[in-house]
């Protein structure tokens, strides 16, 4: 299935903000949420359908202009599943341009086993534009291997690098250099810096969390975990607990919302995974 | 090329500061997820195919291109999120950069670049191809840890050998496939990440008390 | 063994540039480049006069930072003065110095010697040699630096690539045959100092066999016999020091 959503924001002139594109198709639905808060918008990927599988070319492309501010959420933990064997890897392709906030806030990335999916990010920051950029994974689900998972991400600020970061998860290839027996990993980057308001007084490095300023303008924090829930516990208060944590809107409750042609899928569950189940 | 001159380069008696680091391995270590000989080796698989690979492809580029090194530098600062690892990085490479300086004619290069791209730059110095720089490198990055290890956990000097020596085409895998990779656009250049080495030398940077810089 | 050794008066230190032999190159070299010959490898440290550096190693708990502390006391209102220390695993050396006040943070660097303070003081010396560029860069002209090992065996000496003196310090504690086991340390040091003769009653130390046993090993090299709780300016080895920083003449 190859599916392309499109989300543009632009300043309204009033202070504002206002989506001039709005555009998906099944399985990357892009809904607008909630009333507009101050001067930003918040917008949820609502998945079709359980995915992404093999054989899936999947992109986003976003952009934020100038004087604009967007979140974007999504409802449900994209869960990579195996699909027809034979078929090429899933894909996913985020390209993000960024002049004003973009505050990327997705569920995370479930590798069930078998899977075999690329995560490709693209994201230009432009001077005086603000980013935060979450990514979680979580390799497996409940009590079962991980899948093969790479994901590549590059955010540049200003016309420069700013992290450029790959990890390739396969079954079998646990060390205790790179995630050793932790099962969920979360990262967060915020550039130019972290939010004032965000950058917790107590957060404490551990063996398991960091915050780290980059060697540009900008700040990774990383955390592994057990299960999410840790992963959750050290970055959420980062990630504007105001507005609601990940995955805060009603809709992510009540399971994947029927829309469009789910209909080939595999294994697509009745329900969102609960945390509940992917932990340990 | 010289064999000799590659072993000159890549000897762990090279006085270029590698001896105070454990590359990451005390973290590791005190986290409590590296205990033994079989730990140690799944670490330093995951460390050669991790920072190994981005360390053997930037050696092999700054060999290629010394003039290239301020621009690789920026890639490595880009690849390493972890300040502590910044640190140790430039320490080692400003260290290197002594001992090139006083066996070889440089090229001009920053006063503290990254280790690999001051390893590249003297292997360029050397007469060494980005090959040899690539698999200095990745030796590099594996023997660190190992003599670490020996000391951290008082292991059997010769088990850690053999394992060193099982490796050995791992490495000499990651060096050719880092090699390839010499012409690239920086951004295209590997940058397969390790996020609990980069926890862990944050970690460790905290600590009152610790043998290894880092 | 310093070539100038038996002349500390000599003014001049060699550089090794000086020791530069032309050579001639065997048929079978690969092609090769060397360093320009007239260029000292430690160039950024070797222009231009820079400070004597005096480099303090001996057994575990000797005395070595309490002497450091004592040369601070003794040496800093007169000669710019840092001090680099090498510790086993903290940095509890230069906490100390910092907790008496000997001196400011900002004259201390402390090294991280991967658990060898040996190998950080002879085998492999460049974080020492970078600690004391950037005391140099960071404070300007020093006249003098001293560099504390780790407390480790009597085997472990200063390389000459770091140092241009070296004091080693051994305590009555050990015992009165520590001089008379010799070793590099004992043998060799530029000065040696058998501290803490306030306990010899105690240990029954035999202080006129540790001068005889001293003299035997070192020849001409002198010793002193020091209490650091008797003489808080550890007043022989800060005239000692004086007297070669005097020497040596102020720095760039
Ligand atoms: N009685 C007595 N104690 C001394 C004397 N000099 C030092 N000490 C004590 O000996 C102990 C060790 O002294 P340090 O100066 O820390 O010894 P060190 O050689 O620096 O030790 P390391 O760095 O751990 O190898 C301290 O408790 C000092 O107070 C002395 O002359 N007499
Ligand atoms: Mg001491």
């Amino acid at each position: 299935m190859r599916a392309v959503a499109r989300i543009v924001a632009e300043a309204d002139g009033r202070g504002g903000t206002r989506l001039a594109v709005l555009r998906g198709e099944s399985p990357l639905l892009p809904r607008r949420t909630g009333g507009s808060s101050g001067a930003g918008v918040t917008v949820h990927l609502v998945g079709g359908a359980a995915g992404p599988l093999r054989g899936d070319d999947l992109r986003v492309e976003v952009t934020v202009g100038a004087g604009a501010h967007l979140t974007v959420r999504s409802v449900a933990a994209q869960l990579a599943l195996p699909g027809r064997a034979g078929l090429p890897p899933s894909r996913l392709v985020v390209h993000a341009e960024v002049a004003g906030e973009l505050r990327w806030l997705p569920e995370p990335l479930i590798a069930a086993a078998g899977c075999d999916h690329h995560a490709r990010t693209h994201v230009e920051v432009a001077e005086g534009g603000t980013l935060l950029w979450r990514e979680d994974l979580v390799c497996g689900r409940h009590a079962e291997p991980t899948g093969t998972v790479s994901l590549s991400t590059t955010i540049r600020y200003a016309g420069a690098t700013l992290y450029r970061h790959e990890l390739a998860v396969a079954p079998d290839t646990g060390s205790p250099a790179v995630l050793g027996r932790y099962r969920a990993l979360g990262t967060l980057v915020a550039a130019p810096a972290l939010p004032a308001t965000v950058l917790p007084a107590t957060f404490r490095t551990t063996s398991s969390a960091a915050i780290m300023p980059l060697a540009g303008q900008g700040f990774l924090a990383t955390a592994v975990g057990e299960d999410i829930r840790e992963v959750r516990a050290a970055l959420d208060p980062m990630c504007g607990a105001a507005e609601g944590a990940p995955g805060g809107a009603p809709q992510a409750r009540d399971g994947f919302l029927a829309v469009g042609d789910g209909s080939h899928r595999v294994h697509a569950p009745a329900k969102p995974f609960a945390e509940r189940e992917i932990a340990t | 090329m010289s064999l000799a001159t590659l072993l000159v380069l890549a000897d762990g008696r090279l006085p270029a500061g590698g001896h105070a680091h454990s590359g990451g391995l005390e973290a590791q270590v005190s986290a409590g997820r590296v205990r033994d000989l079989d730990d140690v080796a799944a670490f330093l698989r995951g460390k050669l195919a991790t920072s190994g690979l981005v360390a053997a492809a930037f050696a092999a580029a700054a060999c290629r291109r010394p003039g290239r090194w301020a621009e690789l530098d920026g890639g490595l600062d880009a690849r390493t999120p972890s300040p502590a690892l910044r640190k140790a990085s430039r320490a080692q490479g400003r260290a290197l950069l002594r001992a090139g300086r006083a066996m070889w004619a440089l090229p001009p290069i920053g006063r503290e670049p990254h280790q690999p791209t001051a390893l590249g730059v003297l292997a360029h110095a050397a007469g060494l191809g980005p090959e040899e720089a690539a698999v200095a490198a990745a030796h590099g990055t594996t023997t660190g840890a190992a003599s670490a290890a020996v000391r951290l956990l008082a292991l059997d000097p010769y088990a850690v050998h053999a394992l060193l020596a099982r490796l050995a085409p791992a490495c000499d895998r990651i060096a050719g496939e880092a090699a390839r990779h010499a012409d690239d656009a920086v951004n295209d250049l590997p940058a397969a990440g390790a996020p609990l080495l980069d926890i862990g030398a944050e970690h460790h940077a905290t600590w009152e008390v610790r043998l290894f810089a880092s | 063994m310093h070539p100038d050794h038996a002349t500390p008066a000599g003014g001049a230190w060699p550089r090794p540039s000086e020791n530069y032999v032309p050579h001639a190159h065997g048929p079978d070299e690969p092609p090769h480049t060397h360093p320009d010959p007239g260029v000292d490898p430690h160039q950024a440290l070797a222009a231009g006069p820079r400070a004597l550096r005096v480099g303090i190693g001996g057994p575990v708990g000797s005395g070595k930072t309490a002497l450091v502390a004592a040369l601070c006391r003794a040496l800093g209102e007169e000669l710019r003065l840092a001090v680099v220390t090498n510790d086993i695993y903290t940095t509890e050396d230069a906490d100390f110095l910092l907790r008496n006040g000997v001196l400011p943070a900002e004259r201390i660097r402390a090294v991280e010697t991967g658990c060898c303070p040996h190998t950080a003081i002879r085998d492999d010396i460049s974080a020492n040699l970078d600690a004391v560029e950037d005391l140099e860069a960071t404070l300007g002209p020093l006249d003098l630096v001293l560099v504390e090992s780790g407390g480790d065996n009597l085997t472990a000496t200063f390389s000459k690539g770091l140092i241009d003196r070296q004091i080693f310090v051994v305590d009555v504690a050990g015992g009165d045959k520590v001089p008379r086991k010799g070793g590099p340390g004992v043998t060799a040091a530029d000065l040696l100092v058998i501290n803490k003769t306030d306990l010899a009653p105690l240990v029954g130390a035999d202080l006129a066999v540790m001068d005889r046993d001293a003299k035997e090993r070192r020849g001409e090299l002198p010793t002193v016999f020091l209490s650091l709780v008797e003489d808080r300016a550890a007043t022989p080895v800060a005239e000692w020091i004086r007297i070669l920083v005097g020497v040596r003449g102020p720095a760039g």
